[in-house]
């Protein structure tokens, strides 16, 4: 949309206030665990620190650099993205190729089986002993298998194959390439800008993944980061939940809260440092999910 | 000529059944992960036994569904659901909504982009770390509560009232997901063609009636489409990571809902009563399905464009 350059009107004013109140109340929960985090027991006795670090104290983040199983919940974590995410992008383009071509005979009928699954599902406990009957209850792969395919991802990535121009897959095809062939050398480069928008996604789901291994790992040494966060601010804050000893809890609490949050913030970081490049693409995502068939 | 084109129909089914052996594992993993469980559902009619499995537990008729009826629990629970479900979108749809449009009023490129991306920020976080983080804050010993009770003023319970914490899930959830929310309407609002606001601005229009005449209506399918999709996810998305996350024992009574009481009384609970939870689940199912088909066809017939 054209605008003519004016000058700002005494609303334009008004919606950048609002906007920069909006941004700081979005922004400031973040920025409250990266203080606390560097915060100690003394420091906290002291004040109150929700605007300023008082001390930087980088305590909190070595016990959990410290924590042995700190690293191995991270190994899991950094696994189940990578391999997770390869595993979503070979289902859900191939799945979505093969569906975009509306020649091919039963597709009507493949697609129907596939949007039924968006609608009914066979519930908690039914898919709970299916897992557990394909022996993946304390396997890593029990993060990676179940959430293999989003049926919305495909669905979209369909609707963007379909949409993309015939005339050179036509050509390839005249020259004898399969479409294996097709969809590797020729489909997916010039969709990278959109391929890399579902790449993201998933990434994100992998490594925020904690339902799956609430559900299916008990196994201390299978745990995903998130799983390892959760532990450690649920066990502490049912500790904390029995207020009986609160004087000699004052102390132990504080530090507790610090390593909690240092936890917290190792656990964005990723997501924290990717994010504003990214920010883009997904904005791209969400606008393509519009286009139907 | 013949045998060219014999070749080449030949060579198309090659190609197509290559199609086809691509398809195999997607099809192979809807089959396992999908179709599979739902042939679980039978467990509904059952009284689950671990040595039986599902074929060989007994059957027991309705006896499942009976029992959900008198289950003041459950019920409280699809109550929970219904309340914080139809709270959501009443609170968080016209703040989305609204977003969008003071956003694509802010001039300058770059301060649009800077806020758009701030706002969606929250989203990509998950709710574990969420609830750390919003614990931290609002919980008793959390940072508000503390500045609260150095400045002399009573103490701000959110976490463990039963009373404020739906309001508390509202909340939160409006504050993680308005931003990425909204960034369908802005697309929407994108599309809306310029030439109007200009016939507008000769009309002499100021900008709360370009929004009121203009920009609304222009999104007004995208809005239908948008309640379609929440009304149909009503009972299926039942925001089990947020308030599983997040809720206490303290709070059951107000913020328990289907999804999280199926997965209490599945593991917590020690009974391992498969059965009931199946029937529960399956409950759950076919209101969904009843839900997102009624709203579907409800949209259709007003003139919308339905989902499918």
């Amino acid at each position: 949309m054209k605008h003519k350059k004016r000058s700002w009107t005494g609303g334009d004013v008004a919606l950048n206030i609002f906007f920069v109140i909006l941004s700081l109340i979005t922004l400031y929960p973040f920025y409250y665990v990266v203080i606390e985090s560097f915060s100690n027991a003394v420091a906290n006795a002291q004040h109150v620190p929700y605007l300023l670090p008082y001390v930087f104290d980088t305590t909190g983040y070595e016990s959990v650099f410290g924590d042995s199983a700190f690293y191995q919940a991270l190994l899991v974590s950094l696994f189940v993205t990578l391999v997770g995410t390869a595993v979503n992008m070979a289902l859900s383009v191939t799945g979505a190729y093969v569906l975009s071509k509306k020649h091919l005979a039963g597709r009507n009928f493949f697609l129907t089986l596939i949007l039924f699954t968006m609608l009914f599902s066979g519930g908690l406990v039914p898919t709970y002993l299916n897992i557990k009957n394909l022996h993946l209850i304390n396997n890593i792969w029990c993060m990676i298998l179940p959430s293999a395919i989003s049926t919305y991802y495909l669905i979209i990535m369909k609707n963007y194959f379909v949409s993309l121009p015939p005339t050179m897959e036509e050509a390839a095809k005249i020259d004898g390439a399969n479409s294996f062939t097709i969809l590797v050398r020729i489909v997916l480069p010039i969709s990278k800008p959109f391929i890399a928008t579902f790449f993201l996604f998933y990434a994100v789901e992998r490594w925020n993944e904690w339902y799956n291994a609430v559900l299916y790992i008990s196994q201390k040494s299978l745990q995903p980061l998130q799983i390892y966060l959760r532990e450690m601010l649920t066990s502490m804050s049912s500790q904390l939940a029995a207020q009986a000893q609160a004087a000699m809890a004052q102390t132990t609490k504080v530090l507790a809260s610090t390593v909690q949050m240092a936890c917290i913030v190792i656990t964005m970081v990723p997501i924290l440092c990717v994010y504003p490049f990214v920010q883009k693409h997904f904005v791209k995502g969400v606008m393509i999910g519009g286009i139907k068939e | 000529m013949a045998q060219k084109n014999r070749n080449r129909l030949l060579k198309r089914l090659r190609n197509d059944s290559l199609l086809y052996i691509m398809f195999i594992p997607v099809l192979a993993w809807y089959l396992i992960f999908c179709y599979v469980p739902m042939t679980g559902i039978v467990l509904a009619f059952k009284n689950f036994k671990f040595d039986g499995g599902i074929w060989g537990s007994p059957w027991v008729g309705i006896r499942n569904f009976r029992k959900m009826l008198r289950d003041r629990d459950f019920l409280q629970a699809v109550r929970n659901t219904l309340i914080i479900g139809i709270g959501g979108i009443v609170f968080q749809m016209p703040c989305a909504i609204a977003l969008a449009i003071l956003i694509n009023e802010v001039k300058g490129k770059w301060n649009k982009k800077i806020y758009q991306t701030i706002v969606t920020f929250p989203h990509f976080i998950s709710w574990v770390v969420l609830a750390g983080i919003l614990t931290s804050l609002f919980g008793n010993s959390g940072i508000i509560n503390q500045i609260l009770s150095k400045i002399g003023l009573p103490q701000l319970d959110l976490l463990t009232n039963a009373k404020a914490f739906r309001g508390f899930i509202w909340g939160s959830n409006i504050w993680k997901e308005i931003g990425w929310d909204s960034i369908i309407y802005i697309a929407a609002i994108t599309s809306i063609d310029p030439g109007l606001y200009e016939a507008a601005e000769v009309d002499g229009a100021n900008r709360l009636q370009k929004i009121w005449h203009i920009t609304l209506p222009g999104i007004r399918s995208t809005i239908v489409i948008m309640l379609i999709l929440a009304i149909g996810q009503l009972l299926t998305n039942g925001r089990f990571d947020q308030i599983f996350n997040l809720y206490s024992p303290t709070v059951y009574r107000t913020a328990d809902t289907i999804d999280t009481y199926i997965f209490r009384e599945t593991f917590t609970k020690g009974s391992l009563n498969f059965g009931y939870s199946t029937a529960i689940g399956l409950f759950k199912s076919v209101i969904g399905v009843v839900l997102i088909s009624t709203s579907n066809w409800v949209a259709t017939k007003v003139g919308e464009q339905g989902l499918f």
